[in-house]
């Protein structure tokens, strides 16, 4: 038995690690992905007051705090048993779809973009967002930063905080969108559905028009058939804020539907002695292991499992470039893990585009910003999907509003089990019997794990996209016997 | 500026426990990361670079010049890396609140780790664990043993692990002053006192805050937020809402009152003041419009999680500190 030990994987909150144990045929054993760290904000949420709580869960996380802002403010909508006024709920929104263009930019252009940009075994010097740059031109690299600048400006201006928003009140916003802001938003959203339709254009001319690329995401030992979850709205096309929760199976059938307060008749979670993290699944199917598979519990909550689950896009460019990727890939639902990539830019699109049609109506400058037809609050679920999968919050109050309990299922946590079997697989599927394990075979373990755009690596996203690591292979004995290195 | 001989100053950036925004405010420098590095090396910050901590664990003692430490200890990784790096650095910088005065994930201390443990892994209504499994530091497996970090029982800031020289406060700080801060020190300009809170004004947020304060302020009993009509420009305590502004210090730019949200103290509080909790109480009895001690009693009464709200961002630094079995 030879273990490799990568640790840590850096750009996890933290601290990561993966551990492969190989047999002594040189062939991949098991693999454990472990997440180490814990905060608590389900107990610590308990006592505060309702409405400070989407100021608190931002904390979460520093990179995607506008998801648990989002999912924590319609929670507490629900806590007072209030819908949004429309105004509210279309601000609301258009904060959200300039979110999902910031995160989505960075994570395409400084991690997934040089693994295919730059190229899968390319020297790990150049494999990063500067050799992106290197390839396409300073020009297009500026306008990288530029849009992404854009779209935190937005946040900032709707937010009230350009990092930990504070923009929800039951039942609405604390602030409203004036006239010369919409306008101003208007010519910056139109910026960011051009920038979003040539990122597809780079996909294709770069990815999709080189044969090998094609034949690593659809061949490559980057395939896991499971099922799919998204958000859908009333059409089941593909919704960020709102709708409920659709989750098609490995054919592509639809298995199970839920409205948010209905969650926990569908998900459980499951814990493991080895990871802080724990490990949803499908309630109803129940946990059959780490497999694959129709009778798996295992799922996904990706871009890709988001346009598995639905039956299309509410924008037409996006919907254009759905409607091309499944015919590309041979018809729903996809499994390959690669074509999370070809997902996040399809929904790319649909935020740039979907923030215009929202900045173009007059009606987000109305001053009705919050319903305040409070009940005695009680219990509320708010759902929606963070960049990286669907995001629940759960909390219950007394009827002062005081919390009693809090429950949070955060969009990568749904993507444990996944990402250990994709890792698994890769991992299998590269490091064989009289193989070298060097650095290009450690970026294709890699690889796995990238695409699903994990948030415990969360401040990545505007970073280089090569994951450095070191690799010690031990004896049985723990005895170091070789160590690689990637910087 | 500094002299063009002079060595680059070396630095160093990691989190503890920590949500990751403090740094994307180091990132935030944008086009002035440019003027950074030409004074200055990363040579350990695990969201950018490729150091490793056994790396870091081999550079010589007071080999980092400037390390920015933000995240609370949470665990013995946390701890590890604290020791660590206050061995290997000349400057080491609480980064944050959460380094500074143990910040949201010091919340946790109103609680005990078997509660929060329980609520985690047995209780959560989505969680199925009818073994009672629990993660283990360490745990067998057929292949091996797999290690994680021990969760402590309570959360630490920085300084009651390791000194620390210097506090540059925030959730996360506002980036100017990091700038602010970092062009001083490479400027080889005279460093404050050791201990002393950076990046920070003289004064508290009231004093920047751009809200209209009443003369004679009469409030009978405090609301929620979103009880009142906020009127977008009277000073939150006139309308009767909790803003910790008079407790804390100035350096942010007052962002969430200008996003019409009240203070909460991310910042830390004004000079000369250890506990925020006694400092906003003084603020809010001059603020009421009380006869006698019942008065008061019963306007302080009407606060909604007055511990949770005045030791937002500072439990564990508080008087208070933590829950004890």
């Amino acid at each position: 038995m030879t273990r490799y030990t990568i640790d840590p994987v850096t750009r996890l909150e933290g601290h990561g690690k993966i551990e492969i144990f190989t047999n002594d045929d040189g062939e991949v054993e098991n693999v454990y992905f472990q997440v180490p760290e814990l905060r608590g904000f389900e107990k610590f949420c308990e006592g505060r007051a309702v409405e400070e709580v989407p100021q608190i869960v931002t904390k979460i996380c520093g990179v995607c705090p506008g998801c648990h802002h989002m999912a924590a403010g319609k929670a507490v909508d629900a806590v007072f048993g209030v819908e949004p006024t429309k105004t509210a709920k279309m601000i609301r929104e258009l904060f959200y779809m300039a979110h999902f263009v910031h995160s989505h930019i960075a994570h395409f252009y400084a991690l997934g973009a040089p693994d295919f940009v730059v190229g899968p075994t390319a020297p790990k010097a150049e494999r990063n967002v500067l050799g992106v740059i290197a390839k396409v031109g300073v020009e297009i690299g500026t306008e990288v930063l530029k849009q992404r600048r854009i779209a935190q400006e937005i946040q900032a201006l709707i937010g009230g905080h350009q990092t930990h928003v504070v923009m929800n009140v039951p039942g609405g916003v604390r602030k409203g969108i004036k006239e010369e802001e919409r306008l101003d938003i208007v010519e910056k959203a139109k910026g960011f559905v051009e920038f979003a339709k040539f990122s597809m254009k780079i996909f294709n001319d770069v990815v999709l028009a080189n044969k090998d690329y094609v034949d690593i995401i659809v061949n490559g030992p980057y395939n896991l058939n499971i099922h799919s979850m998204g958000l859908v709205d009333a059409n089941n096309k593909v919704n960020f804020y709102d709708g409920r929760v659709r989750v098609v199976d490995t054919f592509g059938k639809e298995l199970l539907t839920y409205m948010p307060n209905e969650y926990l008749d569908n998900i459980a979670e499951r814990v493991e002695p080895w990871s802080y993290l724990k490990f949803p699944y499908l309630k109803k199917v129940g946990w059959k292991g780490f497999v694959e598979g129709q009778d798996s519990g295992v799922y996904h909550a990706t871009p890709l499992s988001r346009l598995n689950a639905s039956d299309g896009m509410a924008t037409p460019v996006a919907q254009e470039e759905y409607e091309r990727m499944y015919a590309t890939l041979g018809g729903k639902p996809v499994n390959a893990t690669l074509a999370m990539h070809w997902a996040r830019l399809i929904e790319l699109i649909y935020a740039a585009e979907h923030c215009l049609e929202l900045a173009l109506d007059k009606e987000i400058t109305g001053t009705d910003l919050r319903n305040k037809m409070y009940q005695t609050p009680k219990e509320g679920v708010g759902i929606v999907e963070a960049q990286r999968g669907t995001l629940t919050h759960h909390y219950q109050t007394d009827e002062r509003g005081l919390v009693t309990k809090a429950n949070l299922i955060v969009g990568t946590t749904n993507n444990h089990a996944p990402i250990s079997m994709s890792i698994k697989k890769a991992a299998q599927g590269v490091i064989k019997k009289g193989v070298k394990v060097d650095d290009g075979i450690l970026n294709m373990v890699e690889m796995a794990f990238r695409a699903y755009d994990p948030c415990f690596s969360c401040a990545t996203h505007s970073l280089p996209g090569k994951m450095p690591m070191i690799v010690n292979i031990r004896k049985p004995d723990s005895e170091i016997i070789q160590t690689l290195r990637r910087d | 500026m500094a002299n063009e001989n002079k060595p680059k100053l070396k630095m160093a950036v990691y989190w503890g426990a920590a949500c990751g925004g403090c740094c994307v405010s180091v990132l935030d420098v944008h086009e002035t990361l440019l003027t950074i590095i030409q004074h200055a090396d990363l040579v350990f910050w695990p969201i950018a670079l490729d150091t490793k901590y056994a790396d870091v664990e081999a550079m010589e003692d007071k080999s980092i010049d400037l390390t920015l430490f933000n995240g609370a200890i949470r665990n013995s990784e946390n701890e590890h890396m604290a020791h660590v790096l206050r061995a290997k650095s000349k400057i080491l910088v609480a980064y944050g609140s959460c380094a500074h005065m143990g910040g949201i994930p010091g919340l946790a201390n109103f609680s005990t780790k078997e509660e929060l443990l329980s609520r985690v892994y047995d209780e959560s209504p989505s969680t199925i664990n009818p073994d009672k499994v629990r993660p283990q530091h360490e745990y067998k497996v057929p292949e091996g043993t797999l290690e994680i970090p021990n969760f402590y029982e309570d959360v630490c800031m920085l300084d009651q692990i390791v000194d620390v020289d210097y506090y540059l406060p925030g959730c996360p700080p506002q980036t100017e002053r990091l700038v602010e801060v970092f062009l001083a020190i490479v400027s080889g300009a005279q460093l404050p006192p050791k201990g002393s809170v950076i990046g920070v004004s003289e004064r508290a947020q009231c004093e920047e805050c751009t809200r209209i304060k009443s003369d004679n302020r009469s409030v009978d009993r405090f609301y929620r937020p979103w009880e009142i009509e906020d009127d977008g420009v009277s000073c939150f305590i006139d309308q009767g809402v909790i803003c910790m502004g008079s407790a804390t210090v100035g350096g942010c730019g007052v962002r969430c009152v200008k996003g019409n949200a009240p203070c909460r103290g991310c910042y830390g509080p004004v000079p000369g003041v250890t506990d925020m909790g006694a400092k906003i109480m003084s603020t809010i009895a001059t603020a009421l419009n009380a006869e006698d001690e019942n008065d008061i009693i019963k306007a302080i009464d009407s606060i909604e999680d007055a511990a949770g709200t005045f030791y937002r961002f500072s439990l564990p630094a508080s008087k208070i500190r933590r829950k004890i079995q």
